[in-house]
């Protein structure tokens, strides 16, 4: 018993000497507070983040440190004589809000580039509808559309392979280089949504001569919760309903799952004056994650899945073009019948499936290492109006599976400045089903990319800002694909590729192109505060886009444009030169963003009239993909005025001009002016009512190319115009949106919203919906929606 | 060991640790990246796609009533949607002579030889062949056969020349899905029709 007391009294003469510092940079961390548990004693850290504790008995010692910006963290050691240990602690609060704050803050990815963030509230508003139309929110971004459910986003007259779409920080692989394939991405998976005009966001690609979107999901809440959000809703036009729901746990030491999944269907849709037959739409969604997250480390594996069935107007799909001329000439759709929730042909059925595992873990005075696998599987099947056996087969049945390894670090260790860097690592496979009976659209091929980029920014004071980023991207595509021999001779590839002739079949070849293309991208940017109403940003970003599988390898004809499309073996890189520059100004009445650019693209792809040939059905145009030197210039404008507390004004504009330069001419598909003014009002005393009238005016568009043709059509033995260039005219629609939150328990609320589209039920075709040609846009539809957070 | 050097000691520590970390992290991604896009060369060659829809051929014979040697009135496209046009070949009509037509539509692409005719017999609701003349005093042309709906489908039609001329054509065309009851739709006249052309061929001929 004495040698016990003694060695007792001997162990508490120990002296702990602890050391708090930030985690990123090392810096020490004053006036902590540091409980000791054992003593039920506070103590604080000194001038060099220090403390000391003396006296101390052998055996455990637990600390709570807790320090304002700081994460409170709990340690604990085993006293064994005189100990030094040093606590690094997490000192950028604001930084773990990306992490720990709910939707409502706005997160976002670029420094200077002219980004815009569309948060959870307002994409709610489109559960019922797609991704392209929430887009729409952001001035400068259009669509383009065929008929009213495939609805692609247009980013200052951009699209396709020249937007990169991130879901959950993977590059969406989903053939969009079609311009009736809209992005396989359910809008009731996304929280918010960045849209990024221009190629400044590196990190994710430097192809982006159109811009970048960042869709999230819902970010984790490290605290221990459940919560969940569900929304039902109806709506009139189409006779549509949606529903989509989800449900989050989280775990206190970072455990979390979320699971999402959402149904919408909609029958025929109808113009005012009648029903478009066979656009119907059936679309599924579900989506899992689930991982750890810790600041120091975390894991997240997840899981999309995206099914849709789209029909596509059944007048939309003409034999040759005698019919093209009818449909044009016809105020009316050539099929109308009664309205039905049947999707026939032509139609499209896709699946998308997208998996992802991610590990990230901080280092000390360090950074942030990030490393992703991804596996994307897209399926798309086209059903076209066929006859016989082949009633029920697809034309086009494509597999496109996708495996992408990124590895990313992120140097923010100095509270100035920042590097990130990474590596990519992708490997692509087109499989085309020949079970079809149609030749291959898009051929097999394999594909494989490298990428490496660098971007850093720099706070030269707390009033400015630069950034700047490189990138290089190497793509190497390997394809098998079969030429008709005359089609191989008629573009004169005999003579310049016969060396990629594998096989001699008779009336076709199997060739083997390869094409190897080194990409240099980069980006350099400022953001100035000038006073604390207002900023301006500048920004520079060059973007190289190698040319996509339908640009080098299309050859075939296209039903609903009645035109033979033909790629180019001989195409190359177009080239981007965006400057652009912004200028914001907010006070507690008046905001506005105003964003100008100017985007020079060197070697620009697009398709346009070659010539005529003759077949069986008749005579069509031959459309071939090009390259010419153009440019795209314009202005973005959102506004908002506070009239007076209740009452809002809000503008919001865009006007563009594209030129082919050395055509000489208005650049195709590029959207006419277009302006849209919502008077609102909102009292938050009224359940946090909210009711919005909004006018939508889009002006004709008048700088157009004349691609009109003149045909001769021997059933009637006459020459007639076809005019398949001139935009339709201007048109001005109003819109109503109004909601109301309820309480409906202690920790759940109600909302509701009703939303009138085209209220006067207003006729007109949009110069961007592909289908214009045979019907009118869809009339006046009335969308309830009720929203239950819990 | 005094207090700051064994801070400092410890500082050192952390850095090469998280270096070397670092470093073999980036060493695997690289890895795991170069292992993917080498480990995929299964390059089997893809099957050719003979064309099932294709019609390549569309063949119009004329057999006089009275006797004689059948004319043929054929477009062949042998490419398809290729490049290369339809070549057609036809006949001289005598004046004032009753023909019996038939009409025939093959894909030549397929081995053997798919004959469409069949197909487009049983889905005789959904097809009608239209044959428009222009010239002087044209031929007469009677549909023979009709669909389940009592329509007319024009596979098997009876043709009757007039006087002589020599610059005619006959334009025939076949559509798919046209609305038959629409006016002047079964009398041959596809104004009205709607439908998806497959089929618009023209032949030039002389009635002698």
């Amino acid at each position: 018993m004495v040698i016990t007391s003694f060695s007792y009294s001997q162990d508490c003469n120990y002296t702990f000497l602890g050391e708090l510092t930030d985690f990123h940079d090392g810096t020490p961390i004053i006036s902590a507070t540091i409980y000791i548990k054992e003593r039920d004693r506070y103590t604080t850290s000194d001038f060099d983040g220090k403390f000391k504790i003396e006296n101390l008995c052998k055996g455990p010692l637990t600390l709570t440190i807790s320090h304002i910006g700081c994460e409170t963290k709990t340690v604990s050691y085993n006293i064994n004589g005189d100990t030094f240990k040093s606590i690094a602690l997490e000192h950028h609060i604001e930084e773990l809000s990306e992490v720990s704050v709910s939707g409502k803050i706005q997160r976002n990815v670029t420094e200077t580039a002219q980004e815009t963030v569309i948060k959870a509230e307002t994409l709610s508003k489109y559960s019922a509808l797609s991704l392209g139309d929430a887009l729409k929110e952001v001035p400068g971004v259009s669509s383009i559309n065929t008929g009213n459910t495939i609805v692609k986003p247009m980013i200052n007259g951009m699209h396709s392979s020249r937007l990169l779409v991130l879901n959950n920080n993977v590059r969406l692989q989903d053939q969009e280089w079609g311009i009736e394939h809209a992005p396989s991405v359910d809008i009731n998976s996304a929280d918010q949504i960045s849209v990024i005009k221009g190629a400044g966001a590196l990190a994710f690609g430097g192809d982006a001569v159109g811009g970048v979107i960042v869709i999230n999901p819902r970010p984790t809440i490290l605290t221990d919760t459940l919560y969940g959000q569900t929304i039902i809703g109806g709506q009139t036009n189409g006779r549509g309903f949606n529903f989509s729901s989800s449900l989050n746990k989280s775990f206190k030491g970072g455990w979390y799952v979320n699971a999402q999944g959402s149904y919408k269907q909609n029958g025929d849709f109808e113009a005012p004056d009648y029903n478009l037959s066979n656009t119907g739409l059936q679309s599924g969604g579900f989506t899992f994650k689930g991982g750890k997250r810790k600041f120091e480390s975390g894991f997240e594996v997840f899981y999309s899945y995206l099914n849709n069935t789209i029909g596509i107007l059944r007048a939309a799909h003409i034999g040759n073009i005698t019919d093209l001329v009818d449909a044009i000439n016809s105020q009316q759709p050539a099929v109308i019948n009664d309205f039905t929730y049947d999707i026939v042909s032509p139609r499209q059925e896709i699946t998308h499936h997208l998996v992802k595992a991610q590990y990230y873990k901080r280092f000390k005075k360090f950074g942030k290492v990030n490393v992703q696998y991804d596996y994307q599987n897209n399926q798309r099947f086209e059903f076209d109006v066929r006859v016989g056996d082949d009633r029920n087969k697809p034309a086009i049945d494509l597999n496109l599976q996708t495996h992408t390894v990124l590895f990313d670090v992120n140097l923010d260790s100095n509270q100035d400045y920042s590097i990130d860097f990474g590596v990519m690592g992708r490997y692509q496979n087109n499989f085309a089903n020949p079970e079809t009976g149609v030749r291959r659209l898009i051929p097999d091929y394999d594909k494989y990319d490298f990428g490496a980029y660098v971007t850093s920014s720099y706070s030269v004071n707390e009033n400015l800002l630069l950034d700047a980023g490189i990138r290089y991207d190497f793509n190497r595509i390997d394809a098998l694909k079969f030429y008709r021999t005359s089609r191989w001779e008629e573009r004169g590839y005999d003579i310049d590729f016969a060396d990629i002739v594998i096989e001699d079949i008779g009336t076709q070849l199997l060739t083997n192109p390869v094409f190897n293309f080194h990409n240099i991208s980069a980006s350099a940017g400022i953001k100035a505060n000038l006073n604390e109403h207002s900023y301006i940003i500048g920004n520079y970003s060059l973007a190289r886009r190698p040319p996509n599988p339908s640009e080098l390898f299309s050859e075939g004809l296209h039903h609903s444009a009645a035109r033979i499309e033909l790629g180019d073996l001989r195409l190359g890189q177009e080239l981007s030169h965006r400057v652009a520059l912004s200028y914001s100004y907010k006070d507690s009445n008046f905001n506005m963003l105003l964003e100008g650019f100017y985007n020079r693209i060197n070697d620009f792809i697009y398709i346009e009239p070659f010539g005529v040939e003759q077949t069986i059905r008749g005579a069509f145009p031959v459309w071939n993909y090009v390259q010419s030197d153009s440019e795209l210039y314009g202005i973005d404008l959102n506004a908002a005025y506070n009239i007076t507390e209740n009452w809002n004004l809000r503008n919001k504009s865009a006007f563009i001009i594209g030129n082919d330069l050395d055509r000489n001419r208005p650049l195709i598909d590029i959207p006419a002016f277009t302006t849209e003014n919502t008077l609102s009002y909102t009292n938050s005393n009224w359940k946090d009512f909210t009711i919005g009238l909004t006018s939508q005016l889009v002006l004709e568009q008048t700088r157009f190319p004349d691609n009109n043709f003149n045909v001769f059509i021997p059933s009637r033995n006459e020459t007639v115009l076809v005019d398949i260039s001139t935009p339709p005219p201007a048109y001005h629609l109003m819109h109503l949106y109004g909601e109301m939150t309820f309480n409906a328990f202690k920790t759940s609320d109600i909302k509701v919203a009703l939303s009138v589209n085209n209220i006067f039920d207003t006729q007109y075709r949009s110069y961007l919906n592909r289908l214009r040609y045979f019907a009118d846009d869809v009339g006046r539809n009335i969308l309830l929606q009720i929203q239950f957070n819990y | 060991m005094s207090y700051m050097n064994l801070n400092n000691y410890l500082n050192n520590q952390v850095k090469t640790i998280n270096t070397m970390k670092t470093i073999k992290l980036l060493s695997l991604a690289l890895l795991f990246s170069i292992a993917f896009t080498s480990c995929s060369d299964d390059d089997d060659a893809p099957i050719p796609v003979n064309e099932e829809e294709v019609i390549t051929t569309l063949r119009l014979t004329l057999t006089p009533q009275g006797g004689g040697n059948p004319v043929v009135f054929e477009s062949r496209d042998l490419d398809g949607d290729g490049p290369d046009a339809p070549i057609v070949t036809t006949g001289t009509l005598n004046v004032n002579t009753v023909y019996n037509g038939s009409v025939e539509v093959l894909n030549e692409l397929e081995d053997p030889i798919e004959d469409k005719t069949t197909e487009i017999a049983e889905e005789d609701d959904e097809h009608q062949f239209f044959f428009q003349y222009t010239g002087g005093v044209g031929p007469t042309i009677v549909y023979n056969d009709q669909d389940d709906n009592g329509n007319p489908v024009g596979l098997d039609i009876t043709l009757t020349t007039g006087a002589n001329g020599s610059t005619n054509t006959l334009t025939v065309t076949l559509l798919h899905e046209p609305d038959k009851d629409a006016p002047g739709v079964s009398d041959g006249d596809p104004t009205n029709a709607g439908g998806e052309t497959d089929i618009e061929v023209t032949f030039n001929f002389a009635v002698i």
